[in-house]
């Protein structure tokens, strides 16, 4: 029989290991970004070279411009609803059925979403474009934003803002100066994750662009990009793309501690 | 009163957006399709009649194979890396489990292209096994179930991890302890108490994974080359290829069903562990 001390180092054995799975194959592609003769048989030397043909690209550009629209957009809106929808929920008696209807949006397969959307649009004789996207974005949004939202405010004492209202302030007083500063970070946190999200989202922006591609999103570009194969310019594109969704994911969990790991 | 007028408008956007094109594609389902594509709203039940058909219940029979080894291997894998971090000091918990988590809140293409990079036949493992001598001809490590179950794995495993150590924290230290006074072996008190009290967590990783999984479109296209193998490239075939919509509703409303039941399993499970702790405790 294994002494503990054997079972904890074989254990935080196997973690290094998890993240080396989870972190060299991003890794990898970042490293072939900067290989000169972008292929992964031989390092040729470092070069920005990749980055550049990437700049230059009108069709990456105005995808990107058309990401930030949507991303921003859906992100506004889900984050206004997500936010009163905590606020509600937390006051109310529990009820599964919405609980139900919050969930949902995380866990409903995308394609299925995508083709429900398509269906719903097109019954309704809706145009396709950046404005349908946005509506379909906004529908995980604000599950993601409420989620944050409602451990923010749990951890929070609920006398506070009765002792606000037994002071004299009005309702919006309350808001304001009590229960906004409060659960700020957390609105802030659940923005930044809705907008990462929305940035990398792709079946549903799929589904729902419509043809043409005055609407084409970046992940619809990098989508049809990939389905060529392995490229040098591939993976220019991934490492700016996972560099800022880091980026934003760490933001998140650094404005609001547990966004991101649940507590 | 307030509360209501609170819930309403995100209530509304989510009944809008999401419940109602879901029972639109209940209703598609017994529809026939039209001759160009389009919709006759003519009452059938073709449609299911052609999902039992041998062919889709061969796709759907992989699909649920396929989802069922991700979920089994994302397990076997997401709870020991989910002890570990349980042991590690309180203060390093919350960092571990956020470097688990990052990759899993990044872009889902990028990190399945990952993949190709990886297991092509010039890809870097098969580089590096022919450098070493180990193989003399790159193994078919791409584009077949192999790569779309270590590429299910590699993007759902981070959620498991965080479920998982989710319910150990919040487990009693003392019942363990009183476990290990009353004698029992560390192998045993894990058997007898620990996993049964954290199968909340297991079930929660588990049925996240395999709805997902089941359901996955982008996995299979790009690290299963393209053939129709599961589900999800079917649906999207039938909506984007061969035009037959009231088909894809009616796969698509299989997907719905089978995520609303794994759900109300998994809300059932963690309901009666909660009663036999409160039992026990």
């Amino acid at each position: 029989m294994a002494s503990p001390n054997t079972a904890h180092r074989i254990l935080r054995g196997h973690l290094w290991l998890v993240y080396g799975f989870l972190y060299i194959p991003i890794l990898v592609l970042m490293v072939m970004s900067l290989n000169e003769g972008g292929m992964p048989t031989a390092w040729t030397g470092f070069s920005l070279k990749w980055y550049g043909v990437l700049a230059e690209s009108p069709e990456i550009l105005s995808a990107t411009v058309n990401t930030l629209i949507v991303a921003s957009i859906s992100t506004v809106i889900a984050t206004v609803l997500g936010t009163m929808l905590a606020l509600g929920v937390e006051r109310r008696r529990r009820s599964s059925g919405l609980d139900a209807l919050l969930f949902a949006p995380m866990i409903i397969p995308d394609i299925v979403l995508a083709i429900a959307l398509l269906s719903f649009f097109t019954l309704l004789e809706v145009t396709l474009g950046l404005h349908s996207i946005i509506l379909a974005h906004v529908v995980f949004n604000i599950a993601f934003v409420c989620a944050v939202v409602r451990t923010r405010l749990r951890n929070f004492d609920q006398s506070i803002v009765e002792a606000s209202q037994d002071l004299g302030a009005g309702d919006f007083t309350t808001f304001r100066r009590i229960t906004l500063p409060i659960i700020f970070p957390g609105v802030l946190a659940g923005a930044l994750l809705a907008f990462t999200l929305s940035l990398d989202e792709f079946i549903i922006a799929f589904f729902t662009a419509g043809a043409g591609s005055s609407s084409t999103t970046l992940p619809m570009r990098i989508y049809s990009m990939i389905r060529f194969g392995v490229t040098p310019e591939i993976n220019a594109m991934a490492t700016i793309v996972m560099f800022v969704s880091f980026t934003l994911v760490f933001a998140s969990q650094r404005i609001n501690k547990g966004t991101i790991t649940g507590q | 009163m307030r509360s209501l007028l609170l819930i309403l408008p995100g209530v509304g956007w989510l009944t809008t957006f999401m419940i109602v094109p879901c029972l639109i594609i209940f209703a598609y389902s017994i529809f026939k399709r039209g001759v160009y594509g389009g919709i006759v709203y003519t009452f059938t039940l073709d449609n299911f009649a052609r999902a039992a058909d041998s062919l889709y219940l061969g796709i759907f029979l992989t699909s649920g194979r396929i989802a069922l080894t991700a979920t089994v291997v994302a397990l076997l894998v997401a709870y020991p890396a989910a002890y570990a971090i349980s042991l590690a000091p309180r203060e390093k918990q919350t960092r571990f489990l956020f470097l688990i988590m990052l990759p899993f809140w990044s872009n889902y293409l990028i990190r399945t292209y990952a993949w190709i990079v990886l297991l092509n036949r010039e890809g870097l493992i098969n580089n590096g096994l022919e450098g070493l001598g180990l193989i003399s001809e790159p193994l078919p490590i791409l584009y077949n179930e192999f790569a779309i179950i270590v590429g299910l794995v590699y993007n759902y495993l981070p959620f498991v991890i965080l479920a998982i150590y989710s319910s150990l924290q919040r487990l009693n230290p003392e019942i363990r302890e009183a476990s290990e006074d009353l004698g029992a072996p560390a192998w045993k008190t894990f058997l007898r108490v620990t996993l049964p009290l954290t199968l909340p967590g297991v079930a929660a990783g588990a049925v996240f994974v395999f709805v997902l999984s089941i359901g996955n479109f982008i996995t299979p296209d790009l690290l299963g080359g393209g053939r129709l193998l599961m589900v999800g490239n079917l649906i999207y075939d039938q909506f984007l290829t061969a035009r037959d919509w009231p088909f894809g509703a009616t796969l698509s409303m299989f997907l719905i069903m089978l995520m609303m039941g794994l759900l109300f399993a998994q809300a059932y499970a963690v309901n009666s562990t909660q009663r036999r702790s409160e039992g026990n405790g």
